[in-house]
């Protein structure tokens, strides 16, 4: 050990201490708080990349195909989540429009495409322009990106409205299933940490207090 | 863990939000950035407790009318109802959804109630510097981050709804004016618990000690 491992400071303590090397598929957590500070996430950086190209197809088909269809006077309507924002708007709830068209499009789409602006790059060991104002965006959108909620929603509307309605699943329903655990999945892959050791060893440099 | 005790603050340095780099922060009163992302570094998120309170006071206010204004509208040639938020809930459980009335009750009125009470307190007692049991409290806070964003699942119920207006005359169904004081209270106590910070909790406790070392 000719250099002392790196110190971190836990996000919710701030106790200083210094990173110790973990076995795969374990977390390092504060001896205070409890609060997860880092993980050795196995491959990271392959993983993210392949988990967000894949919601960036599937984000596509959820958000370009009716959620569900209902039969009314023998024809079919179809519900897309364009639509729906589409049609709150129209009711003078120009806010709560917009809300959800952030939390359920805007953020998850920018998470997405970040991801794979960022990632792919530093697979072939170089950098994306701009990249640090990136992890910083991104770092501001994480709360606000709520796709698993929104599922959680498609699943009580569908409850409230079979009871009235003959309601067809359409492919988006499934696609946003997907979807939900594709992000899931990204987002428990990626690791900032990773990322930014990669950042540092193609810079060339060490940056230590 | 390995001999180092004490906050990265009281010692004159800083984590980046952003990459996690701990550096040293000469001159605490001078705005400095991360030499790895340049972020603005800053020991305590600025204006954390009054921003924090701001949030949570005008989440409180709206809290009111999100639960006593319709939420939605339903009707069709048979039957005519508003729903409260409340009422929504009551309503499916009578017509025997009981597991999404449970779902929609806790996400809608129990876990808005619990992050304005819980943020409450937590900024109560961090404003009385108060030691009393740090790491419950941290675990609380990390509670309110984790389960504070279900409450939008409402908001998205009434839009994929209201989408059914354009089905004519059969059924209207319409997003009430509580939507948008339900989906602002949900908003706002994002943002309180986003700028409270859970290192203020565990400021008093180094201080104290410090104290201690000091009279030695
Ligand atoms: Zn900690
Ligand atoms: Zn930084």
């Amino acid at each position: 050990m000719s250099q002392p491992a790196p110190l971190i400071a836990c996000h919710d303590c701030d106790l200083l201490q210094r990173e110790i090397t973990l076995k795969p598929g374990c977390a390092a957590t504060c001896p205070r708080c409890g609060a997860v500070l880092y993980r050795n996430a196995t491959d990271s950086i392959n993983r993210t990349l392949a988990y967000a190209m894949s919601a960036a197809l599937v984000f596509l088909v959820a958000n370009g195909f009716p959620i569900f269809a209902i039969e009314s006077q023998g024809s079919l309507k179809g519900i897309t989540l364009m639509g729906a924002v589409h049609s709150l708007w129209g009711q003078d709830m120009q806010a709560v429009a917009t809300v959800v068209f952030i939390t359920a499009v805007v953020i998850p789409a920018l998470e997405i495409l970040s991801l794979v602006y960022l990632l792919l790059p530093l697979r072939l060991t170089m950098l994306a322009p701009g990249y640090n104002q990136l992890l910083r965006l991104l770092r501001l959108a994480e709360p606000w990106g709520m796709v698993e909620v929104f599922m959680l929603g498609i699943l009580v509307s569908l409850v409230k409205l079979t009871s009235n309605f003959r309601v067809i699943p359409g492919v988006a329903l499934w696609s946003f299933a997907v979807l939900t655990l594709l992000i899931a999945a990204a987002a428990a892959s990626f690791s900032t940490r990773d990322v930014w050791c990669c950042v540092d060893r193609i810079n060339g440099r060490r940056v230590a207090p | 863990m390995n001999g180092l005790s004490g906050s990265a603050a009281s010692l004159g340095l800083c984590a980046c939000h952003v990459c996690n780099l701990v550096s040293r922060v000469r001159n605490p009163r001078q705005a400095a950035h991360c030499p790895r992302c340049g972020a603005y570094l800053h020991a305590r998120k600025p204006g954390s407790i009054a921003s924090c309170w701001a949030f949570l006071i005008a989440g409180y206010i709206l809290y009111i009318p999100a639960n006593l204004l319709t939420m939605m509208e339903t009707g069709s040639l048979i039957s005519y109802r508003k729903d409260t938020i409340m009422s929504g809930v009551i309503h499916l459980w009578k017509t025997g959804s009981w597991g999404i009335a449970a779902v929609v009750f806790i996400a809608s009125i129990l876990i808005p109630l619990m992050k304005l009470v819980s943020l409450t307190v937590l900024l109560i007692s961090v404003q009385r510097r108060s030691t009393w049991e740090p790491r419950q409290r941290t675990r609380l806070y990390r509670m309110v981050e984790l389960v504070g964003r279900w409450s939008m699942l409402d908001i998205y119920v009434v839009t994929l709804l209201a989408a059914l207006v354009q089905l004519g005359a059969l059924a209207t169904v319409k997003a009430g004016p509580a939507a948008v004081a339900f989906g602002a209270v949900v908003v706002l106590t994002m943002l309180a618990s986003l700028k409270f910070d859970p290192r203020l909790i565990w400021d008093p406790l180094y201080k104290e000690r410090g104290h201690e070392r000091d009279a030695h």
